[in-house]
């Protein structure tokens, strides 16, 4: 695919998204560059999901828009330039599929209608497996893993993709530390060969190891830059209604 | 020898067990997908809201089939309206929405047909299907295997993550309607053979048994298949031996077999059963 990265990798502007009359994202606007760890940080139900939808363009928004890769959501989609990583509550871990499958799920959209792999796709999901560490797993049930290889697992899926943004939900939930480190590392590396890593999180206190981009969320953007200029001690608990203890704030 | 062979100088269970077996396999092959997008109880409701569709159509004489499929369609479209405009939870909205239809059904054969062909719908009544339904039945039975096998990994993919599968560019909503109206296609041909009320067990049973014995998909559907083929013929042989209902038999076999893998995973070894979910790492304090 071809995309500029001198350009935004996402450029969404005064998107407003209603549920059943409900305001999940109001006036909100963030411009994300190519090559950039981004955390996304705000309480639950502040609409860190909403805005990874819009991206996703799995919901429309009423007003605004929402521009990735130089294209609409949907035609982004169909590129397969922004893949996500679910939250593993998302996920239904007794499905009878192997690893090997699901990352070769992240080669069905450049397939033929009847999905079936050719030598390409089977190169690229092995290389996939080897780069996140997962090939010797790859014919285990996805139930059979750790909470860490189960992420893996889909992040390898997204690079199998080739997707150039990953948007990842909550990957740390049910992950123990050195997992987390184990993950944060693997995908500063996809940052370092120019993918940009978007991720929601609550812990606060370890994102500034990685992410060099924080997004407040508030029903809106509240402020999205830098880390050292973002994840200030007033901002963070502007956002969090003032709930914040012992974090490593940048100022 | 003589045992298998006697039943076979009569076409009528000629036909009885090759139209089962179709029946059985393509029934075998939906429930795969049934029961992992945890859509079992959308079988039961579509199986029982094409009951006016039936008895309308014998009203006008046209085929069964026809009526049977326009009102799984139509049990199909209602459940999604409701559900997408109301705050009313999918299992209520499709108790509703098959309840109704299922009554508007008994209305109308109270009025016009006889308390047998009442039974025939509910129960099936396979050893009595014409050359025509039969036809009717193994050519939908194979076109939707068919297609079912050909579009299996999107299928797939869409029960294990629709939210992947639309990000990806696949038109999701295109999938699910397809994914139904193959579902009301299977329903509305298995009707003479099973009927009703039991083509719910053949659309969840072998999948569920499939389901304890593999972790697998590819054995999963071969499995369920093989079990669901097994017991229409094994009905079928049964029905007529023991001169009981055809539907009852296979459906019954069926749930004999279920509760055998199931005693057979209870007993065997813990280190060989499929995982159940390993627990993920604790979650650091």
């Amino acid at each position: 695919m071809m995309i500029d990265k001198s350009k935004l990798a996402i450029d969404i502007q005064g998107v407003d998204v209603h549920y059943h009359g409900f305001a999940a994202l109001r006036d909100t606007s963030i411009q994300i560059e190519h090559g950039t760890f981004s955390g996304v940080i705000g309480m639950n139900g502040a609409g860190k999901s909403t805005l990874f939808k819009v991206v996703m363009g799995l919901v429309r928004p009423t007003r605004g828009r929402a521009i990735v890769c130089e294209r609409t959501p949907r035609q982004a989609q169909k590129i397969g330039c922004v893949a996500y990583v679910p939250q593993s509550e998302q996920v239904d871990w007794d499905f009878p599929i192997s690893v090997y499958d699901v990352v070769m799920m992240g080669r069905y959209g450049a397939q033929n209608i009847f999905r079936s792999p050719r030598g390409d796709d089977r190169a690229r999901v092995e290389g996939a497996l080897e780069r996140v560490g997962m090939a010797e797993y790859r014919d285990r049930q996805i139930g059979e893993l750790s909470g860490g290889q189960r992420k893996r697992v889909f992040v390898a899926r997204a690079l199998a993709q080739g997707a150039e943004i990953l948007l990842l939900d909550e990957p740390f939930a049910g992950v123990d530390a050195k997992s987390e480190r184990a993950l944060t590392e693997l995908l500063v590396s996809f940052k370092a060969e120019g993918k940009t890593i978007i991720l929601s999180t609550h812990e606060l206190t370890s994102l500034t190891e990685y992410c060099d981009h924080v997004a407040l969320v508030k029903h809106t953007v509240v402020a999205y830059g830098p880390t050292e200029e973002v994840f200030t001690r007033d901002l963070v608990s502007h956002t969090y209604d003032g709930i914040v203890h012992r974090v490593a704030f940048a100022k | 020898m003589e045992f298998f062979l006697e039943p076979l100088q009569y076409a009528f269970m000629v036909k009885a067990i090759i139209v089962s077996s179709a029946v059985g396999a393509v029934c075998a092959l939906l429930s795969c997908f049934l029961i992992l997008k945890g859509w079992s109880l959308l079988g039961d409701a579509i199986s029982h809201a094409v009951l006016p569709g039936v008895v309308i159509a014998y009203i006008l004489g046209i085929p069964f089939g026809i009526g049977a499929l326009f009102f799984a369609l139509v049990a199909v479209l209602m459940i999604g309206l409701v559900k997408n405009h109301t705050k009313i939870k999918e299992d209520a909205v499709m108790g509703i929405v098959f309840t109704t239809l299922f009554a508007f059904g008994l209305i109308l054969i109270s009025r016009t047909a006889s308390a047998v062909d009442l039974m025939h719908v509910l129960f099936g009544y396979v050893l009595g299907i014409s050359d025509g339904s039969a036809l009717f039945t193994i050519i939908a039975a194979l076109s939707v295997a068919a297609l079912v096998l050909a579009f299996r990994r999107t299928l797939l993919l869409y029960c294990f993550d629709a939210t992947h599968a639309q990000t990806i560019g696949i038109p999701v909503r295109f999938v699910h309607y397809s994914l139904l109206t193959l579902l009301a296609i299977t329903i509305t041909s298995s009707l003479q053979t099973v009927g009703i009320i039991l083509v719910i067990a053949m659309l969840i049973t072998p999948g569920a048994t499939a389901f304890l014995l593999t972790k697998r998909f590819g054995a999963m559907l071969e499995i369920a298949v093989a079990t669901s083929v097994g017991s229409s013929v094994s009905g079928a042989y049964m029905s007529y031996y023991l001169d009981i209902s055809t539907g009852g038999a296979i459906v019954f076999v069926q749930g004999l077999i279920f509760l055998a893998v199931f005693a057979y995973t209870l007993a065997r070894p813990i280190r060989e059963r499929p995982a159940k979910g390993i627990a993920s790492e604790p979650k650091q304090a």
